[in-house]
């Protein structure tokens, strides 16, 4: 793990520091986000309560019937750990209402609808609240793409999104998150039972790093091959991340004029902040 | 001459003149106040890093109110700053201003843009053309824009045109986090900063911004470097800072007296093989 492996330290600096200027440089200090009872999204709860206070970090559990009620426990052990303002919002009405008219919608799409559904109560809170909505998404699921579009991909900031999963795990444990968080199997918690790494078919810390040598030193295949990555895997893996590169882009816009929004017409989005 | 030199770690907000304009006129007032003679702001102080398409609106001449106040604080306290400068033939410059006594002693037009990685300068900008030295109430002065001194002729350049002080104003994004003690790139700066100094026998007063645009924070750590390359004071990391450091001649007449390397620099052979190089790259 030796590559993996950073300063946590310095880290933390720059992740809470990243939390505290971007969102009060909108002209807000309070962030609001979707606590699952996960790793990720308990350590963005804990960088936003060191950056913006306890007092002005609001997260969300979201719970359907399905759900694990150990996902829940561990969210609000992490919410009461932090003294951050917490909340339960149920999503089985409104997800069972939807599929009450489509009963015979597959596992991937009630996923994509729940994920959806947190999305937009998170937005409506944000806006309730007045704060921004923080991202959990990890550089691990960006890369394969292993999250729903507009759904937990959603957000006006992600403080993890640059961090492995690997590289969570070691910064989770330096900043105080529950040990049970911590050593549990990653899961979406989707059905009973379900785990990242069985739907994926790797663990993470072998997808990180494969992923840390292919994106960020950028080794070639053979590269690859000769540190001792099986060919099948970095097909696979490769595979994953460009089928999902759409996922991380914005929305392709038909060029007509001659400043088209985001390809000749480029503004940072901290414009004037 | 002794004196006293301030760096004025700031926080710029992006494409905001005026907001950036009090903060400058802030950090000068303290400058004055702590006693310092020269104050150095980072890279585009007046404007922030990440400009893209804002780059013609905070363009300026050099006969625009702002740089006119400039002048007019220069007056109090010597001031060396980066901004956008507009040419007369709408050319736009990533540029800095060295200003004292009321007025511009010499702007520097940053040579190299980078663009690559992260940086998209040369998109957005256009290219100086020359590496100046100038002298200074303090001495002779060259100035350096961030990635101008990643290239080693450009502050060798300013040695032989007998600088002994380099100002180089930055707009350093922090990157590289790794299982070290220091972030990859403020530890490859502090390489930088100090083996120039101890190569050219120069001293370096080196001027980093901090903030976020976009999620990219800037490191900060800006530091005077005497010329045997030791670091005599760094101002912290990640934070805005203020850093009063007095810059002492005899360092540098000692350090010049116990390793003669200027001295004793060949240009004529430097020039010769340079030529050489030249002739057999355009046969």
């Amino acid at each position: 793990m030796g590559a993996l492996s950073v300063n946590t330290a310095l880290l933390r600096d720059i992740l809470v520091g990243f939390v505290r200027d971007e969102v009060t440089k909108v002209g807000v200090n309070k962030g609001v986000l979707g606590l699952s009872g996960g790793i990720d999204s308990a350590l963005v709860a804990f960088i936003a309560a060191e950056a913006l206070g306890p007092e002005n970090v609001y997260a969300y559990t979201m719970p359907y019937r399905t759900s694990n009620p150990e996902s829940e426990a561990h969210a609000k052990l992490c919410a009461d750990k932090l003294g951050i303002n917490y909340k339960v919002i149920e999503i089985t009405p409104m997800v069972d209402a939807y599929f009450q008219m489509i009963p015979d919608a597959d596992n991937m799409r009630r996923g994509n609808k729940m994920a959806r559904e947190r999305m937009t109560i998170l937005y409506d809170h944000s806006a309730a609240v007045g704060g921004l909505v923080l991202g959990t998404s990890n550089k691990t699921e960006l890369l394969l793409g292993y999250g729903t579009l507009h759904g937990d991909m959603a957000s006006a900031l992600n403080p993890i999104g640059d961090i492995y999963k690997s590289q969570v795990w070691e910064l989770s444990e330096a900043m105080g998150v529950p040990r049970e968080i911590i050593e549990k199997k990653p899961s979406a918690d989707l059905w009973a039972g379900q785990t990242d790494e069985q739907e994926l078919g790797f663990t993470y810390r072998e997808a990180d790093e494969l992923l840390f040598r292919m994106v960020d030193q950028r080794m070639s295949r053979e590269e690859l091959i000769a540190e001792g990555f099986d060919p099948a895997f970095i097909d696979n893996v490769h595979r994953k991340v460009q089928g999902s590169h759409f996922k991380r882009r914005l929305p392709v816009i038909a060029k007509v004029s001659n400043r088209t929004i985001d390809r000749d017409f480029r503004y940072a989005r901290d414009w004037g902040k | 001459m002794n004196f006293t030199v301030a760096l004025a770690q700031i926080k710029p907000k992006l494409g905001c003149l005026g907001d950036n304009m009090s903060i400058i006129e802030s950090a000068i007032e303290k400058g004055v106040a702590d006693g310092a003679d020269l104050i150095v702001f980072p890279e585009l102080a007046l404007t922030g890093y990440f400009l893209k398409d804002l780059v013609p609106d905070v363009a300026l001449s050099l006969d625009a109110p702002e740089i006119q106040k400039l002048k007019e604080l220069s007056k109090r306290i010597s001031i060396a700053i980066g901004f956008v400068e507009v040419s007369a033939d709408y050319r736009f410059f990533n540029s800095a201003l060295y200003l004292e006594g009321g007025e511009i002693l010499h702007v520097h037009r940053k040579v190299y843009l980078p663009t690559y990685g992260l940086f998209d300068e040369q998109r957005y900008l256009a290219r100086g053309e020359r590496f100046r030295a100038f002298d200074t109430r303090f001495g002779r002065f060259g100035i350096l824009i961030c990635e101008d001194m990643w290239h080693l002729s450009a502050p060798y350049i300013l040695a032989m045109d007998n600088a002994t002080t380099l100002i180089c104003l930055s707009s350093s994004p922090g990157r590289g986090v790794s299982g070290t003690e220091e972030l990859g790139s403020s530890a490859a700066w502090q390489k930088l900063t100090s083996t120039t100094a101890m190569f050219l026998n120069c001293r370096v007063l080196y001027c980093n911004r901090v903030g976020y645009e976009d999620g990219i924070n800037f490191w900060g750590g800006s530091e005077v470097v005497a010329p045997s390359g030791q670091v005599l004071e760094r101002s912290k990391m990640l934070e805005e800072d203020f850093l009063t450091v007095k810059v002492d001649e005899g360092a540098l007449r000692r350090e010049r007296i116990f390793s003669p390397m200027m001295r004793d620099e060949n240009m004529g052979i430097t020039l010769k093989e340079l030529k050489r190089i030249d002739r057999e790259n355009s046969r």
